[in-house]
């Protein structure tokens, strides 16, 4: 069944960029330019820029160019083309009206999922270029509200969605005795010392997603194992403010997640299924702060669902009886190369594994990463317009669950399935993996 | 003839020392400013690279439909493949350029049949227009293209048309062998200082990309 093209407005207003603009001074701009164009940039930036030969084989890897009637300006080198060289050919011309244009490309027009990387015949990274735009965007203060907002949340509160500690800690107690009702000795230890794991989740879990703690809880108890979860800020891996471009809160908030880690003095982190945050904390927040490798052992929640099944530490009571397809997030796939792994659980956990064409690294993107999902609403109708190509590789394997172990393709997908009228339900491995497993018997 | 006499030497001689010259002081000119520029300020490219990763890539990517990118688009891969081929090996094993090279040189190796070069000239040209025909028919390509691409597609294919003219005696041989002399030397100046220093990158970015995701993303890049 083909799947309908969705009509979307293209001007679109947003206040974020309309008040940014207006604020925006020549000299601010100026100075935004010089020092990422001359500072912080060097022989990447450049060798992709002076490489691109305007081939167009990148233009196929791009789910918004494919699910547009291949809308030419949604291409990733027409993304490069309406963003970043704009700025470096009218260099000295630039003027805020042209910084919020190319602020809308960078920020909601890619996702910065790297497919394209496995087009280009030279390995040009769009994302990075687009990454590159984004910084040019905030230092100009010219960034999309919504996701301007938990930016600001992170600075002030080290966590995304504006959690206070006391919710925090007290969503952690309430998640605790709710489990308890289940396994009557479940714990969710705080502020263990010494503990063998710190388990760290994204802003929005505590606030919408709180029975993820729950089953979370039921799993570590379940396996035995010695584990913790922080109370004080550095409980939050999530990082919007690695999309707006603001690297600076970004390396703060890393230091404080990998600090409360080396407080607890931990063994490993193992984080929940969120791809962007994985993103952040193995790839972009310790870098920014110099640190080549996690300076504590940190693991994915599909590692560590791969773990405690092939050492049978969760075993599985009856494997989950629908169909399945499975999705690839971007980050922790063509981020880290999970997918077998991924895969693995899936099996074990599942009777009835379908997959969806094209996978494993070549996945499209599902259009919410890359913080455009954090756009908000105003970009909501052209994130689902632009990936009608999704929707229509999911609804292709008939599969009646969608398991999605991130939680930005996760509200994304679910987006899509409604708006096309896919019929699936989303699910995160934690859910399934809750369900099917052994549990303690309670005497 | 005496005119012809003194300006094909003119562009055979001096003129042939000014573009290498040129092509290869402007070629390590690049290469050293961009690692400067590594060396300045992203050393941290250095703990990326691998050996192994690098040409695990590089080994995808120059065979023709070994990767996603080279399967989906098949026509633009066989016309890609068959002109860089052409453009890069063959100018090297015509005959005609051999026997000058050993007038000059003194020694010489095998060339290759001059109807096969021949042929091989006039499928360049075709890729060309594929090229050509790319840019002005498909949009996105279309979307992309700025003046400088066709300058440099018409770089690159002028010394393949004046060559297989002058081959073919067409009107003045005199006339198209200048001519074909001086879009060859046209051509070598060119790379460094236009889009056609993908040459002299495509290697080190290719390295990089297949290092990062080879090393740091445990991921295919193909
Ligand atoms: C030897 C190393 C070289 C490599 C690895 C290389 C690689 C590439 C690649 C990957 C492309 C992208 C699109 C495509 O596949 O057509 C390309 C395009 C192109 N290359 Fe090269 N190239 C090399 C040398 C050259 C040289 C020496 C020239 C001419 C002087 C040249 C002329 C062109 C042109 C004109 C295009 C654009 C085709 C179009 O209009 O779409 N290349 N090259
Ligand atoms: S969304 Fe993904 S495929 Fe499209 S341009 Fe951005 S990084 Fe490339
Ligand atoms: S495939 Fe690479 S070289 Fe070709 S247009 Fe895209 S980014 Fe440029």
């Amino acid at each position: 069944m083909a799947l309908p093209y969705i009509e979307y407005e293209k001007n679109i207003i947003d206040e974020g960029l309309e008040t940014g603009m207006k604020n925006l001074t020549q000299e601010r701009i100026d100075k935004a330019l010089a020092k990422v164009l001359d500072g912080e940039t060097g022989a990447k930036l450049k060798a992709y820029v002076d490489t691109c030969v305007h081939c167009g084989l990148c233009s196929d890897a791009c789910h918004m160019y494919l699910s547009t009637k291949r809308d030419p300006t949604l291409t990733p080198a027409g993304k490069v083309k309406r963003s970043l060289s704009v700025l470096l050919e009218n260099r000295g011309n630039i003027t805020p009206e042209i910084i919020k244009k190319v602020s809308i490309v960078a920020s909601t027009e890619c996702n910065l999922c790297k497919r394209c990387v496995h087009y280009c015949p030279f390995g040009i990274d769009i994302a990075y270029m687009m990454s590159v735009v984004r910084r040019i965007c905030h230092l100009c203060g010219v960034t999309p509200l919504y996701i301007q907002d938990t930016a600001h949340s992170h600075a002030v509160t080290q966590n995304q969605m504006w959690v206070k500690e006391d919710e925090w800690i007290d969503t952690l107690q309430w998640q605790e005795e709710d489990a308890r009702e289940e396994i009557p000795d479940c714990r969710i230890p705080l502020d263990k010392e010494g503990a063998d794991f710190m388990y760290s989740v994204i802003g929005p879990e505590p606030k919408f997603l709180a029975q993820l703690l729950y089953q979370t809880a039921i799993i570590f108890n379940t396996a035995g194992l010695n584990w913790t979860m922080p109370s004080c800020p550095g409980w939050d891996n999530s990082d919007m403010a690695m999309f707006t471009g603001d690297s600076e809160i970004m390396g703060r908030n890393k230091r404080f997640h990998y600090e409360a880690a080396q407080r607890l003095k931990v063994k490993r982190i193992v984080m929940g299924e969120c791809g962007h945050a994985f993103r952040s904390v193995w790839d972009m927040g310790n870098r920014w702060l110099g640190w080549g490798m996690p300076p504590v052992p940190m693991v994915h929640a599909i590692e560590f669902y791969y773990d405690l099944l092939k050492s049978g530490k969760i075993k599985v009571k009856e494997k989950y009886k629908k169909s399945v397809t499975l999705h690839d997030p971007c980050n922790t796939i063509r981020g880290m190369g999970l997918h077998e792994k991924a895969r693995y659980v899936v099996n074990e956990l599942c009777e009835n594994f379908i997959e969806m064409h094209p996978n494993r690294e070549h996945n499209y993107c599902c259009n919410a990463g890359g913080g455009v999902i954090n756009c908000g609403p105003p970009f909501k109708k052209k994130r689902v317009a632009t990936n009608r190509i999704k929707a229509q590789q999911i609804a292709d394997t008939g599969a009646e669950i969608l398991i999605t172990p991130c939680h930005n393709c996760h509200s994304g997908m679910e987006d899509i399935i409604g708006d096309y009228g896919v019929g699936m339900h989303v699910k995160f491995i934690n859910d399934i993996m809750y369900e099917v497993m052994e549990k303690p018997e309670i005497e | 003839m005496n005119s012809f006499n003194s300006i094909y030497n003119f562009v055979s001689g001096p003129l042939v020392w000014l573009a290498f010259i040129v092509f290869i002081g402007g070629s390590i000119y690049r290469i050293r400013n961009l690692i400067i520029l590594v060396n300045k300020k992203e050393r941290f490219i250095y703990t990326y690279m691998s050996l192994k990763y690098s040409l695990r890539s590089i080994s995808h990517w120059i065979v023709p439909f070994a990767t996603i990118s080279w399967r989906t688009r098949p026509v633009m891969t066989i016309t890609t493949f068959i002109f860089h081929a052409g453009l890069v090996i063959m100018p090297f094993f015509l005959s005609a350029h051999v026997i000058m090279f050993h007038n000059a040189w003194g020694f010489s190796w095998g060339s290759l049949p001059e109807g096969f070069t021949d042929a091989v000239t006039l499928i360049v040209i075709i890729c060309c227009v594929i090229f050509l025909l790319r840019r002005v028919a498909l949009r996105d390509v279309k979307f992309l293209t700025d003046a400088s691409d066709y300058a440099v597609l018409l770089i690159a294919a002028a010394p393949f048309i004046t060559g297989f003219l002058a081959y073919h005696n067409f009107g003045s041989y005199h006339f198209w062998i200048i001519l074909h002399i001086l879009s060859g030397e046209i051509m070598l100046v060119a790379i460094p200082f236009t889009k056609l220093r993908h040459m002299l990158y495509a290697v080190f970015t290719r390295a990089y990309i297949g290092s990062e995701f080879g090393k740091i993303r445990h991921a295919r890049d193909w």
